[in-house]
């Protein structure tokens, strides 16, 4: 099991919770330049996203350093903060679909590219549009179907 | 190659998706309770309200869990007769089986006798809980 999905002792780290949510709008938008394209290098830079996003942390992505220096000195009011493994367990689902769309597409699978890169986009669109939380609905379900009875 | 139709299929799902999310999100639902199941105060590891009990289950992934703890333990400050549980729901897995708890935060609602009443999966509204803790006599 990677780091991300160990629920041990991971230091509590707060961050501005707009920023992850800005990053899943250009993911969403990648993504599906990926999909209408179907150019599998489109997506491997994404994927590459995803894996900083997943060990380090969103907010180390290219997309986390645009909000930070770009984005966030324009906003104004009080920033929501949120713990961020929410947003890494995210970020390591998303590399998840990213690595099997890139093995598909090397292999010459283009369905298996597709679909993947299907799913991916519809995580991130869920979280852009509808502030969807991905560790909420699905790391139950992973568990409760992964661990032994 | 250019392809429109993956990406129209994949937004046209996800939005039908996203809205009935949003939807259903904090509704407290009184269907969804396992027939026969009944919490109790060794299972949960701290003894229930006199009257009802929320018992939130949370995980290590979840923002909302966070705000939904924030809400309902500020809310049982001002009632004596409700208490407020927090269970780990990673840590206790059989009985997320048994609850067929699928998503975190879900709150069950449960009475004196620690059958449940109702249950909410996502984040409830301050009067949807009024309303739920003020059906448990």
């Amino acid at each position: 099991m990677p780091d991300v999905l160990k629920n041990s002792e991971v230091a509590k780290i707060y961050i501005d919770a707009r920023g992850p949510r800005f990053g899943a709008s250009i993911t969403t938008i990648v993504l599906a330049i990926a999909l209408v394209t179907q150019n599998k290098w489109v997506l491997v830079a994404q994927g590459l996203v995803f894996l900083i996003g997943a060990i380090k942390g969103p907010q180390f992505t290219p997309y986390g350093l645009i909000f930070k220096n770009v984005v966030k000195p324009r906003l104004k009011g009080v920033a929501p903060t949120e713990d961020v493994r929410p947003p890494k367990f995210a970020q390591a689902v998303g590399f998840a679909f990213a690595l099997v769309a890139a093995i598909g597409a090397f292999a010459g699978a283009d369905l298996v590219f597709t679909i993947a890169v299907g799913m991916a986009l519809a995580a991130a669109f869920l979280n852009a549009a509808f502030n969807y939380c991905l560790g909420c609905e699905m790391y139950l379900l992973l568990l409760r179907f992964t661990s032994n009875k | 190659m250019k392809t429109y139709l993956p990406l129209a299929i994949v937004i046209a799902l996800s939005t039908a998706y996203g809205f009935w999310w949003k939807l259903t999100r904090g509704a407290i639902r009184s269907q969804k309770a396992v027939p026969g199941h009944r919490l109790s105060a060794e299972i949960l590891g701290e003894p229930l309200g006199a009257r009802a009990t929320m018992v939130q289950f949370s995980s290590a992934f979840c923002t909302p869990c966070r705000a939904t703890h924030s809400l309902l333990s500020h809310m049982v400050q001002s009632m004596n007769d409700v208490k407020h549980i927090q269970v780990d729901a990673e840590s206790h897995l059989e009985l997320v089986r048994e609850l067929d708890i699928r998503s975190t935060p879900t709150t069950l609602f449960i009475n004196r006798d620690g059958i449940e009443v109702g249950r909410a999966a996502g984040t409830p509204k301050r009067d949807q809980v009024l309303a739920a803790l003020s059906n448990i006599a």
